[in-house]
Protein backbone atom coordinates (compact mmCIF):
# COMPACT_ATOMS: atom_id res chain seq x y z
CA UNK A 1 0.00 0.00 0.00
CA UNK A 2 1.40 3.77 -0.68
CA UNK A 3 1.48 6.35 1.39
CA UNK A 4 -1.28 8.10 -0.49
CA UNK A 5 -3.35 5.02 0.14
CA UNK A 6 -2.86 5.42 3.61
CA UNK A 7 -3.58 9.18 3.18
CA UNK A 8 -7.46 8.46 1.90
CA UNK A 9 -7.80 5.71 4.14
CA UNK A 10 -7.32 8.56 6.93
CA UNK A 11 -9.15 11.15 5.23
CA UNK A 12 -12.24 8.46 4.56
CA UNK A 13 -11.95 7.81 8.48
CA UNK A 14 -12.27 11.36 9.43
CA UNK A 15 -15.29 11.79 7.24
CA UNK A 16 -16.78 9.03 8.28
CA UNK A 17 -18.91 10.94 11.47
CA UNK A 18 -20.35 13.47 8.33
CA UNK A 19 -20.80 11.06 5.72
CA UNK A 20 -22.74 9.10 7.89
CA UNK A 21 -25.42 11.89 8.21
CA UNK A 22 -25.02 13.38 4.71
CA UNK A 23 -25.37 10.76 2.53
CA UNK A 24 -28.67 8.14 3.51
CA UNK A 25 -29.78 12.22 3.54
CA UNK A 26 -28.60 13.01 0.06
CA UNK A 27 -30.23 9.36 -0.57
CA UNK A 28 -33.21 10.85 1.18
CA UNK A 29 -33.74 13.90 -0.93
CA UNK A 30 -32.82 12.21 -4.22
CA UNK A 31 -35.67 9.57 -3.67
CA UNK A 32 -38.10 12.52 -2.73
CA UNK A 33 -37.33 14.72 -5.51
CA UNK A 34 -37.46 11.90 -8.15
CA UNK A 35 -40.98 10.76 -6.79
CA UNK A 36 -42.20 14.43 -6.97
CA UNK A 37 -41.21 14.24 -10.75
CA UNK A 38 -42.62 11.61 -11.50
CA UNK A 39 -46.07 12.14 -9.89
CA UNK A 40 -46.27 15.54 -11.22
CA UNK A 41 -44.89 14.26 -15.18
CA UNK A 42 -47.15 11.73 -14.97
CA UNK A 43 -50.23 13.49 -13.97
CA UNK A 44 -50.80 10.35 -11.28
CA UNK A 45 -54.24 11.04 -8.72
CA UNK A 46 -52.93 11.56 -5.28
CA UNK A 47 -55.78 8.66 -4.59
CA UNK A 48 -53.55 6.26 -6.37
CA UNK A 49 -50.07 7.81 -5.65
CA UNK A 50 -49.25 10.74 -3.41
CA UNK A 51 -46.89 13.12 -4.00
CA UNK A 52 -44.47 13.71 -1.12
CA UNK A 53 -45.80 17.55 -1.12
CA UNK A 54 -49.07 16.45 -0.89
CA UNK A 55 -48.17 13.67 1.69
CA UNK A 56 -46.49 16.45 3.50
CA UNK A 57 -49.23 19.04 3.80
CA UNK A 58 -51.49 15.80 5.30
CA UNK A 59 -49.03 15.67 7.72
CA UNK A 60 -49.39 18.71 8.74
CA UNK A 61 -53.50 19.31 8.33
CA UNK A 62 -54.39 16.06 9.95
CA UNK A 63 -51.73 16.79 12.66
CA UNK A 64 -54.95 17.26 15.13
CA UNK A 65 -56.41 14.03 14.45
CA UNK A 66 -53.05 12.16 13.50
CA UNK A 67 -51.21 13.41 16.51
CA UNK A 68 -52.96 11.82 19.19
CA UNK A 69 -53.24 8.42 17.69
CA UNK A 70 -49.55 8.73 17.65
CA UNK A 71 -49.69 9.07 21.59
CA UNK A 72 -51.81 6.40 21.78
CA UNK A 73 -49.80 3.61 20.00
CA UNK A 74 -46.77 5.29 21.51
CA UNK A 75 -48.31 4.93 24.98
CA UNK A 76 -48.94 1.10 24.11
CA UNK A 77 -45.32 0.54 22.35
CA UNK A 78 -43.83 1.66 25.38
CA UNK A 79 -46.31 -0.07 28.06
CA UNK A 80 -45.52 -3.26 26.13
CA UNK A 81 -42.33 -2.77 26.21
CA UNK A 82 -42.02 -2.25 30.00
CA UNK A 83 -43.97 -5.11 30.39
CA UNK A 84 -41.57 -7.17 28.06
CA UNK A 85 -38.67 -5.65 30.63
CA UNK A 86 -40.07 -7.00 33.62
CA UNK A 87 -41.04 -9.91 32.32
CA UNK A 88 -38.25 -11.09 29.98
CA UNK A 89 -36.16 -9.85 32.70
CA UNK A 90 -38.18 -11.71 35.53
CA UNK A 91 -38.80 -14.76 33.94
CA UNK A 92 -34.50 -14.79 32.94
CA UNK A 93 -33.42 -14.41 37.18
CA UNK A 94 -35.88 -17.29 37.45
CA UNK A 95 -34.23 -19.12 35.26
CA UNK A 96 -30.92 -18.41 36.47
CA UNK A 97 -31.99 -19.33 39.59
CA UNK A 98 -32.88 -23.01 38.45
CA UNK A 99 -31.74 -25.05 35.54
CA UNK A 100 -35.15 -27.06 36.42
CA UNK A 101 -37.40 -24.26 35.99
CA UNK A 102 -35.52 -22.96 32.48
CA UNK A 103 -36.11 -26.66 31.39
CA UNK A 104 -39.34 -26.58 32.18
CA UNK A 105 -41.19 -22.96 30.80
CA UNK A 106 -38.57 -22.15 27.69
CA UNK A 107 -39.88 -24.45 25.24
CA UNK A 108 -43.37 -22.64 25.91
CA UNK A 109 -41.45 -19.13 25.65
CA UNK A 110 -40.38 -20.09 22.27
CA UNK A 111 -43.99 -21.17 21.10
CA UNK A 112 -45.31 -17.68 21.96
CA UNK A 113 -42.51 -16.28 20.44
CA UNK A 114 -43.14 -18.70 16.99
CA UNK A 115 -46.63 -17.80 17.06
CA UNK A 116 -47.49 -15.25 14.71
CA UNK A 117 -49.13 -12.73 17.05
CA UNK A 118 -52.02 -11.56 14.27
CA UNK A 119 -53.15 -15.02 14.37
CA UNK A 120 -53.81 -15.26 18.65
CA UNK A 121 -54.71 -11.34 18.44
CA UNK A 122 -58.76 -11.68 17.39
CA UNK A 123 -58.62 -14.44 20.78
CA UNK A 124 -57.37 -12.41 22.78
CA UNK A 125 -59.66 -9.83 22.06
CA UNK A 126 -62.46 -12.06 22.52
CA UNK A 127 -60.88 -13.27 25.69
CA UNK A 128 -60.08 -10.01 27.47
CA UNK A 129 -62.60 -7.83 27.87
CA UNK A 130 -60.46 -4.43 28.57
CA UNK A 131 -59.15 -3.55 25.21
CA UNK A 132 -55.79 -1.92 26.05
CA UNK A 133 -55.19 -4.61 28.21
CA UNK A 134 -55.81 -6.91 25.25
CA UNK A 135 -53.31 -4.92 22.92
CA UNK A 136 -50.93 -4.95 25.83
CA UNK A 137 -51.03 -8.96 25.52
CA UNK A 138 -50.22 -9.10 22.32
CA UNK A 139 -47.43 -6.17 22.08
CA UNK A 140 -46.61 -8.08 25.05
CA UNK A 141 -45.83 -11.22 23.44
CA UNK A 142 -43.82 -9.95 20.13
CA UNK A 143 -41.38 -8.19 22.85
CA UNK A 144 -40.70 -9.70 25.74
CA UNK A 145 -38.47 -12.78 24.21
CA UNK A 146 -35.51 -11.03 22.74
CA UNK A 147 -35.11 -9.77 26.29
CA UNK A 148 -35.70 -12.91 27.81
CA UNK A 149 -33.46 -14.85 25.44
CA UNK A 150 -30.65 -12.26 25.88
CA UNK A 151 -30.89 -11.60 29.28
CA UNK A 152 -31.21 -16.15 29.67
CA UNK A 153 -27.87 -15.75 27.81
CA UNK A 154 -26.15 -12.84 29.71
CA UNK A 155 -26.52 -14.18 33.26
CA UNK A 156 -25.01 -17.41 32.14
CA UNK A 157 -22.15 -16.09 30.85
CA UNK A 158 -20.24 -14.26 33.53
CA UNK A 159 -16.36 -15.64 33.71
CA UNK A 160 -15.99 -18.98 35.27
CA UNK A 161 -13.39 -17.74 36.93
CA UNK A 162 -14.56 -14.76 38.47
CA UNK A 163 -17.14 -16.92 39.90
CA UNK A 164 -15.22 -18.82 41.18
CA UNK A 165 -13.16 -15.53 42.69
CA UNK A 166 -16.84 -14.70 44.53
CA UNK A 167 -16.92 -18.17 46.41
CA UNK A 168 -13.89 -18.28 47.26
CA UNK A 169 -14.24 -14.91 49.22
CA UNK A 170 -17.55 -16.51 50.14
CA UNK A 171 -20.30 -14.54 48.46
CA UNK A 172 -23.88 -15.19 48.64
CA UNK A 173 -25.89 -15.95 45.55
CA UNK A 174 -27.52 -13.15 45.71
CA UNK A 175 -23.85 -11.44 46.00
CA UNK A 176 -23.06 -13.11 42.75
CA UNK A 177 -26.17 -12.32 41.22
CA UNK A 178 -25.87 -8.66 42.05
CA UNK A 179 -22.38 -8.06 41.78
CA UNK A 180 -21.13 -9.94 39.05
CA UNK A 181 -24.32 -12.03 37.14
CA UNK A 182 -26.35 -9.01 36.42
CA UNK A 183 -23.17 -6.62 34.88
CA UNK A 184 -22.18 -9.69 33.06
CA UNK A 185 -25.62 -9.47 31.17
CA UNK A 186 -26.17 -6.25 30.81
CA UNK A 187 -24.80 -5.86 27.40
CA UNK A 188 -26.74 -9.03 26.71
CA UNK A 189 -29.89 -7.38 28.14
CA UNK A 190 -28.98 -3.34 25.93
CA UNK A 191 -28.99 -5.82 22.87
CA UNK A 192 -32.08 -7.35 23.44
CA UNK A 193 -33.77 -4.39 24.57
CA UNK A 194 -32.95 -2.51 21.50
CA UNK A 195 -34.71 -5.02 19.69
CA UNK A 196 -37.46 -5.29 21.62
CA UNK A 197 -38.19 -1.65 21.31
CA UNK A 198 -38.50 -2.04 17.74
CA UNK A 199 -40.79 -5.27 18.17
CA UNK A 200 -42.68 -3.50 20.54
CA UNK A 201 -43.80 -0.68 18.16
CA UNK A 202 -44.48 -3.34 15.42
CA UNK A 203 -46.38 -5.58 18.30
CA UNK A 204 -48.52 -2.45 19.35
CA UNK A 205 -49.66 -1.81 15.39
CA UNK A 206 -50.33 -5.53 14.71
CA UNK A 207 -52.23 -5.59 17.99
CA UNK A 208 -54.26 -2.47 17.03
CA UNK A 209 -54.68 -3.97 13.53
CA UNK A 210 -56.45 -6.91 14.68
CA UNK A 211 -58.48 -4.85 16.77
CA UNK A 212 -58.98 -1.62 14.43
CA UNK A 213 -62.26 -3.37 12.92
CA UNK A 214 -64.20 -3.59 16.39
CA UNK A 215 -63.38 0.28 16.00
CA UNK A 216 -62.75 0.86 19.53
CA UNK A 217 -59.12 1.87 19.69
CA UNK A 218 -57.53 4.99 18.04
CA UNK A 219 -54.47 4.49 17.56
CA UNK A 220 -52.06 4.85 14.28
CA UNK A 221 -52.96 1.57 12.65
CA UNK A 222 -56.41 2.40 13.32
CA UNK A 223 -55.66 5.45 11.60
CA UNK A 224 -54.31 3.91 8.06
CA UNK A 225 -57.55 1.39 8.37
CA UNK A 226 -59.74 4.51 8.22
CA UNK A 227 -57.63 6.06 5.40
CA UNK A 228 -57.39 2.96 3.64
CA UNK A 229 -61.32 2.42 3.57
CA UNK A 230 -62.13 5.98 2.33
CA UNK A 231 -59.39 6.12 0.24
CA UNK A 232 -57.48 8.89 1.63
CA UNK A 233 -54.03 7.74 0.30
CA UNK A 234 -52.15 10.86 2.09
CA UNK A 235 -53.21 10.42 5.24
CA UNK A 236 -52.35 6.89 4.63
CA UNK A 237 -48.94 7.41 4.05
CA UNK A 238 -48.79 10.43 6.68
CA UNK A 239 -49.65 7.87 8.84
CA UNK A 240 -46.92 5.47 8.20
CA UNK A 241 -44.61 8.31 8.15
CA UNK A 242 -45.01 8.80 11.71
CA UNK A 243 -44.93 4.93 12.27
CA UNK A 244 -41.76 4.98 10.78
CA UNK A 245 -40.30 8.02 12.77
CA UNK A 246 -41.73 6.60 15.74
CA UNK A 247 -39.67 3.92 14.96
CA UNK A 248 -36.08 4.99 14.31
CA UNK A 249 -36.20 7.32 17.21
CA UNK A 250 -37.38 4.21 19.37
CA UNK A 251 -34.09 2.42 18.09
CA UNK A 252 -31.85 5.92 18.33
CA UNK A 253 -33.10 6.34 22.09
CA UNK A 254 -32.14 2.76 22.81
CA UNK A 255 -29.23 2.73 21.04
CA UNK A 256 -28.24 5.85 22.99
CA UNK A 257 -29.10 3.86 26.28
CA UNK A 258 -26.72 1.14 25.40
CA UNK A 259 -23.92 3.61 24.46
CA UNK A 260 -23.94 5.75 27.40
CA UNK A 261 -24.63 2.49 29.70
CA UNK A 262 -21.45 0.52 28.43
CA UNK A 263 -18.91 3.57 26.48
CA UNK A 264 -16.71 3.05 29.57
CA UNK A 265 -16.02 -1.22 29.51
CA UNK A 266 -17.32 -2.82 26.79
CA UNK A 267 -15.75 -3.55 23.13
CA UNK A 268 -19.28 -2.69 21.26
CA UNK A 269 -18.68 0.84 22.87
CA UNK A 270 -15.75 1.75 23.27
CA UNK A 271 -13.50 4.19 20.89
CA UNK A 272 -10.68 2.75 19.88
CA UNK A 273 -7.72 4.47 17.99
CA UNK A 274 -5.71 2.76 15.46
CA UNK B 1 11.10 -30.69 58.03
CA UNK B 2 10.84 -30.66 61.43
CA UNK B 3 9.88 -26.71 61.62
CA UNK B 4 6.85 -25.35 63.24
CA UNK B 5 3.51 -27.13 62.85
CA UNK B 6 2.79 -26.78 58.63
CA UNK B 7 0.09 -24.28 58.05
CA UNK B 8 -1.14 -26.50 55.87
CA UNK B 9 -1.12 -30.30 54.95
CA UNK B 10 -2.57 -33.02 52.39
CA UNK B 11 -3.06 -36.21 53.75
CA UNK B 12 -3.36 -39.09 51.11
CA UNK B 13 -5.54 -36.46 49.27
CA UNK B 14 -7.14 -38.31 45.90
CA UNK B 15 -8.78 -35.97 43.27
CA UNK B 16 -10.84 -37.82 40.48
CA UNK B 17 -12.63 -35.42 38.33
CA UNK B 18 -16.53 -36.75 37.02
CA UNK B 19 -15.30 -37.30 33.56
CA UNK B 20 -12.51 -40.22 35.07
CA UNK B 21 -9.33 -38.64 34.60
CA UNK B 22 -7.73 -38.76 38.27
CA UNK B 23 -6.45 -35.36 38.38
CA UNK B 24 -4.53 -36.03 42.07
CA UNK B 25 -3.08 -39.32 43.40
CA UNK B 26 -1.80 -39.67 47.17
CA UNK B 27 -0.82 -36.38 47.66
CA UNK B 28 1.28 -36.23 50.65
CA UNK B 29 2.28 -32.41 51.07
CA UNK B 30 2.74 -30.19 53.99
CA UNK B 31 3.86 -26.63 53.68
CA UNK B 32 5.18 -24.92 56.47
CA UNK B 33 4.37 -21.09 57.63
CA UNK B 34 6.37 -18.17 55.69
CA UNK B 35 7.36 -20.69 52.75
CA UNK B 36 7.20 -19.68 49.33
CA UNK B 37 6.74 -22.96 47.69
CA UNK B 38 6.38 -23.14 44.33
CA UNK B 39 4.21 -26.43 42.18
CA UNK B 40 6.39 -27.18 39.30
CA UNK B 41 5.49 -29.69 36.44
CA UNK B 42 4.03 -30.90 32.86
CA UNK B 43 0.36 -29.97 32.44
CA UNK B 44 -1.93 -32.42 33.53
CA UNK B 45 0.29 -32.94 36.87
CA UNK B 46 -2.39 -31.40 38.98
CA UNK B 47 -0.40 -28.89 40.11
CA UNK B 48 -3.80 -26.29 39.53
CA UNK B 49 -6.13 -28.50 41.22
CA UNK B 50 -4.25 -28.93 44.20
CA UNK B 51 -4.06 -25.51 44.06
CA UNK B 52 -7.94 -24.97 43.77
CA UNK B 53 -8.00 -27.54 46.79
CA UNK B 54 -6.37 -25.33 48.98
CA UNK B 55 -8.71 -22.28 47.71
CA UNK B 56 -11.42 -24.24 48.67
CA UNK B 57 -13.07 -24.72 44.98
CA UNK B 58 -13.89 -28.40 44.92
CA UNK B 59 -13.24 -31.21 47.40
CA UNK B 60 -10.77 -33.88 48.11
CA UNK B 61 -12.42 -37.31 46.22
CA UNK B 62 -10.80 -39.21 48.93
CA UNK B 63 -7.91 -37.88 51.95
CA UNK B 64 -7.98 -34.82 53.52
CA UNK B 65 -6.78 -31.21 53.97
CA UNK B 66 -6.06 -30.35 57.34
CA UNK B 67 -4.91 -26.47 58.79
CA UNK B 68 -2.81 -27.41 62.09
CA UNK B 69 -1.23 -24.20 61.43
CA UNK B 70 -4.17 -21.73 61.99
CA UNK B 71 -6.47 -24.45 64.31
CA UNK B 72 -8.31 -26.42 61.94
CA UNK B 73 -9.57 -23.52 59.70
CA UNK B 74 -8.28 -21.78 57.23
CA UNK B 75 -6.22 -19.02 56.65
CA UNK B 76 -7.55 -15.92 54.85
CA UNK B 77 -6.36 -16.64 51.62
CA UNK B 78 -5.61 -14.67 48.22
CA UNK B 79 -5.66 -16.06 44.68
CA UNK B 80 -4.26 -14.87 41.60
CA UNK B 81 -5.42 -16.43 38.55
CA UNK B 82 -4.05 -17.28 35.38
CA UNK B 83 -5.94 -14.25 33.50
CA UNK B 84 -6.42 -11.10 35.45
CA UNK B 85 -9.93 -12.39 35.78
CA UNK B 86 -11.04 -8.76 36.36
CA UNK B 87 -14.71 -7.32 36.35
CA UNK B 88 -14.64 -5.56 33.12
CA UNK B 89 -17.22 -2.97 34.33
CA UNK B 90 -15.42 -1.50 37.31
CA UNK B 91 -12.72 0.17 38.24
CA UNK B 92 -9.55 -0.74 38.94
CA UNK B 93 -10.79 0.67 42.87
CA UNK B 94 -13.84 -1.32 42.72
CA UNK B 95 -11.80 -4.31 41.36
CA UNK B 96 -9.85 -4.25 44.13
CA UNK B 97 -12.06 -3.43 46.82
CA UNK B 98 -14.49 -6.57 45.67
CA UNK B 99 -13.34 -8.75 48.29
CA UNK B 100 -13.96 -6.09 51.09
CA UNK B 101 -16.79 -5.33 49.51
CA UNK B 102 -18.05 -9.11 49.63
CA UNK B 103 -17.15 -9.20 53.52
CA UNK B 104 -19.19 -5.98 53.85
CA UNK B 105 -16.80 -3.48 54.25
CA UNK B 106 -18.27 -0.37 53.63
CA UNK B 107 -16.19 1.58 50.54
CA UNK B 108 -15.31 4.56 52.95
CA UNK B 109 -13.51 1.79 55.67
CA UNK B 110 -12.02 0.14 52.72
CA UNK B 111 -10.65 3.20 51.16
CA UNK B 112 -7.31 3.63 52.54
CA UNK B 113 -6.97 -0.20 52.31
CA UNK B 114 -7.21 -0.43 48.55
CA UNK B 115 -5.32 2.57 47.92
CA UNK B 116 -2.44 1.25 50.01
CA UNK B 117 -2.89 -2.50 48.45
CA UNK B 118 -2.40 -0.46 44.93
CA UNK B 119 0.59 1.82 45.94
CA UNK B 120 1.99 -1.67 46.71
CA UNK B 121 2.50 -3.07 43.56
CA UNK B 122 3.17 0.62 41.74
CA UNK B 123 -0.11 1.45 40.55
CA UNK B 124 -0.94 4.49 43.13
CA UNK B 125 -2.74 6.45 40.12
CA UNK B 126 -4.69 4.32 38.19
CA UNK B 127 -7.75 3.68 40.90
CA UNK B 128 -10.06 5.32 38.82
CA UNK B 129 -9.17 3.65 35.23
CA UNK B 130 -11.27 0.82 33.48
CA UNK B 131 -9.21 -2.41 32.93
CA UNK B 132 -9.21 -2.30 29.07
CA UNK B 133 -6.90 1.07 29.13
CA UNK B 134 -4.34 -0.95 31.46
CA UNK B 135 -1.37 -3.41 29.72
CA UNK B 136 -1.53 -6.92 30.55
CA UNK B 137 1.59 -6.24 33.06
CA UNK B 138 -0.76 -3.64 34.73
CA UNK B 139 -3.95 -6.08 35.16
CA UNK B 140 -1.87 -8.52 36.31
CA UNK B 141 -0.80 -6.05 39.19
CA UNK B 142 -4.08 -4.95 39.89
CA UNK B 143 -5.16 -9.02 40.38
CA UNK B 144 -2.65 -8.96 42.95
CA UNK B 145 -3.67 -6.03 45.06
CA UNK B 146 -7.05 -7.41 44.69
CA UNK B 147 -5.69 -10.93 46.22
CA UNK B 148 -3.32 -8.53 48.75
CA UNK B 149 -6.72 -6.12 50.13
CA UNK B 150 -7.66 -8.85 52.29
CA UNK B 151 -3.97 -8.82 53.88
CA UNK B 152 -3.80 -12.90 53.86
CA UNK B 153 -1.83 -15.33 55.09
CA UNK B 154 -1.69 -17.58 52.32
CA UNK B 155 -1.56 -16.17 49.05
CA UNK B 156 -2.11 -18.90 45.82
CA UNK B 157 -0.87 -17.78 42.49
CA UNK B 158 -1.75 -20.21 39.62
CA UNK B 159 0.75 -19.29 36.84
CA UNK B 160 0.23 -15.95 37.13
CA UNK B 161 2.66 -14.58 34.86
CA UNK B 162 2.69 -17.12 32.03
CA UNK B 163 0.95 -14.83 29.33
CA UNK B 164 3.56 -12.08 30.26
CA UNK B 165 5.83 -10.81 28.17
CA UNK B 166 9.95 -11.63 29.65
CA UNK B 167 10.44 -8.06 31.11
CA UNK B 168 7.32 -7.82 32.64
CA UNK B 169 7.67 -11.13 34.15
CA UNK B 170 11.03 -10.32 35.60
CA UNK B 171 9.82 -7.20 37.28
CA UNK B 172 6.75 -8.79 38.70
CA UNK B 173 8.37 -11.97 39.84
CA UNK B 174 10.62 -9.20 41.68
CA UNK B 175 7.66 -6.94 43.06
CA UNK B 176 5.91 -10.21 44.53
CA UNK B 177 8.90 -11.49 46.44
CA UNK B 178 9.29 -8.11 47.91
CA UNK B 179 5.20 -8.12 49.08
CA UNK B 180 6.29 -11.38 50.52
CA UNK B 181 9.27 -10.49 52.55
CA UNK B 182 7.15 -7.32 53.68
CA UNK B 183 4.56 -9.54 55.00
CA UNK B 184 4.10 -12.60 56.95
CA UNK B 185 3.03 -14.33 53.99
CA UNK B 186 2.86 -17.63 52.88
CA UNK B 187 2.90 -18.34 48.93
CA UNK B 188 1.83 -21.03 47.01
CA UNK B 189 2.94 -20.82 42.86
CA UNK B 190 2.05 -23.03 40.23
CA UNK B 191 4.34 -22.59 37.52
CA UNK B 192 6.11 -24.53 34.14
CA UNK B 193 9.08 -22.41 34.30
CA UNK B 194 12.19 -23.67 35.59
CA UNK B 195 13.66 -20.56 36.09
CA UNK B 196 10.83 -18.87 37.52
CA UNK B 197 10.56 -21.46 40.44
CA UNK B 198 14.29 -21.22 41.11
CA UNK B 199 14.67 -17.40 41.23
CA UNK B 200 11.60 -17.09 43.70
CA UNK B 201 10.46 -19.79 46.13
CA UNK B 202 12.51 -21.46 48.86
CA UNK B 203 10.95 -25.12 47.89
CA UNK B 204 9.92 -26.47 44.86
CA UNK B 205 7.54 -29.09 44.56
CA UNK B 206 8.10 -31.34 41.68
CA UNK B 207 5.21 -32.98 40.59
CA UNK B 208 4.74 -35.38 37.36
CA UNK B 209 1.36 -36.46 35.69
CA UNK B 210 -1.28 -39.40 35.00
CA UNK B 211 -1.94 -39.97 37.79
CA UNK B 212 -0.98 -36.36 39.24
CA UNK B 213 1.88 -36.95 42.32
CA UNK B 214 4.76 -35.52 43.71
CA UNK B 215 8.23 -37.09 42.49
CA UNK B 216 10.74 -34.79 43.95
CA UNK B 217 10.39 -31.85 46.85
CA UNK B 218 13.94 -29.80 46.44
CA UNK B 219 14.92 -27.35 48.89
CA UNK B 220 16.72 -23.55 47.02
CA UNK B 221 18.71 -22.34 49.81
CA UNK B 222 19.98 -19.29 48.64
CA UNK B 223 19.70 -16.27 50.70
CA UNK B 224 16.68 -13.28 50.29
CA UNK B 225 16.78 -10.69 48.71
CA UNK B 226 17.47 -12.11 45.55
CA UNK B 227 18.12 -9.65 42.59
CA UNK B 228 18.84 -9.73 39.06
CA UNK B 229 22.79 -10.84 39.98
CA UNK B 230 21.07 -13.99 41.60
CA UNK B 231 19.61 -14.71 37.84
CA UNK B 232 23.31 -15.01 36.49
CA UNK B 233 24.92 -16.39 39.38
CA UNK B 234 26.20 -20.33 39.20
CA UNK B 235 24.73 -21.26 42.67
CA UNK B 236 21.18 -19.82 40.64
CA UNK B 237 22.22 -22.24 37.66
CA UNK B 238 23.09 -24.96 39.97
CA UNK B 239 20.02 -24.91 41.65
CA UNK B 240 17.72 -24.74 37.67
CA UNK B 241 20.20 -27.71 36.32
CA UNK B 242 18.66 -30.12 39.46
CA UNK B 243 15.47 -29.20 39.21
CA UNK B 244 15.54 -29.71 35.33
CA UNK B 245 17.17 -32.94 35.89
CA UNK B 246 14.26 -33.44 38.08
CA UNK B 247 11.98 -32.10 35.90
CA UNK B 248 12.84 -34.09 32.79
CA UNK B 249 12.57 -37.43 35.49
CA UNK B 250 8.77 -36.73 35.97
CA UNK B 251 8.22 -36.68 32.31
CA UNK B 252 9.42 -39.87 32.27
CA UNK B 253 12.45 -38.86 31.07
CA UNK B 254 10.86 -39.25 27.45
CA UNK B 255 9.57 -35.85 25.48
Amino acid sequence: MTTRDLDDISALDRALPVLRIILPLAIFVLVICGWEYVVRANGIPPYILPAPSVIAQTLVSDWPSLWPSLVVTLRLTFLALAAAVVGGVGLALLFAQSRLIELSLFPYAVMLQVTPVISIAPLIIIYVDNTTAALLICAWIVAFFPILANTTLGLNSADHNLVNLFQLYGASRWQILWNLRLPAAMPYFLGGLRIAGGLSLIGAVVAEFAAGAGGTATGLAFRILEAGYRLQIPRLFAALILISVAGILIFLLFSAISHLALRHWHESAVKREQ
Amino acid sequence: MHGPAPLVAFGGVDKVFANGTTALKGLDLAIEPGQFVSLLGPSGCGKSTALRLLAGLGRPTSGRIDWPGTSGRPPEIGFVFQEPTLMPWATVFDNVRLPLKLKGVSKGQARGVVEAALARVGLAGFAGVYPRELSGGMKMRVSIARALVTSPSLMLLDEPFAALDEITRFRLNNDLLTVWQDNPLTVVFVTHSVYESVYLSNRIVVMAARPGRVVADIAIDAPYPRTEAFRTSDLYNSHCRAVSAALHQAMGGAA
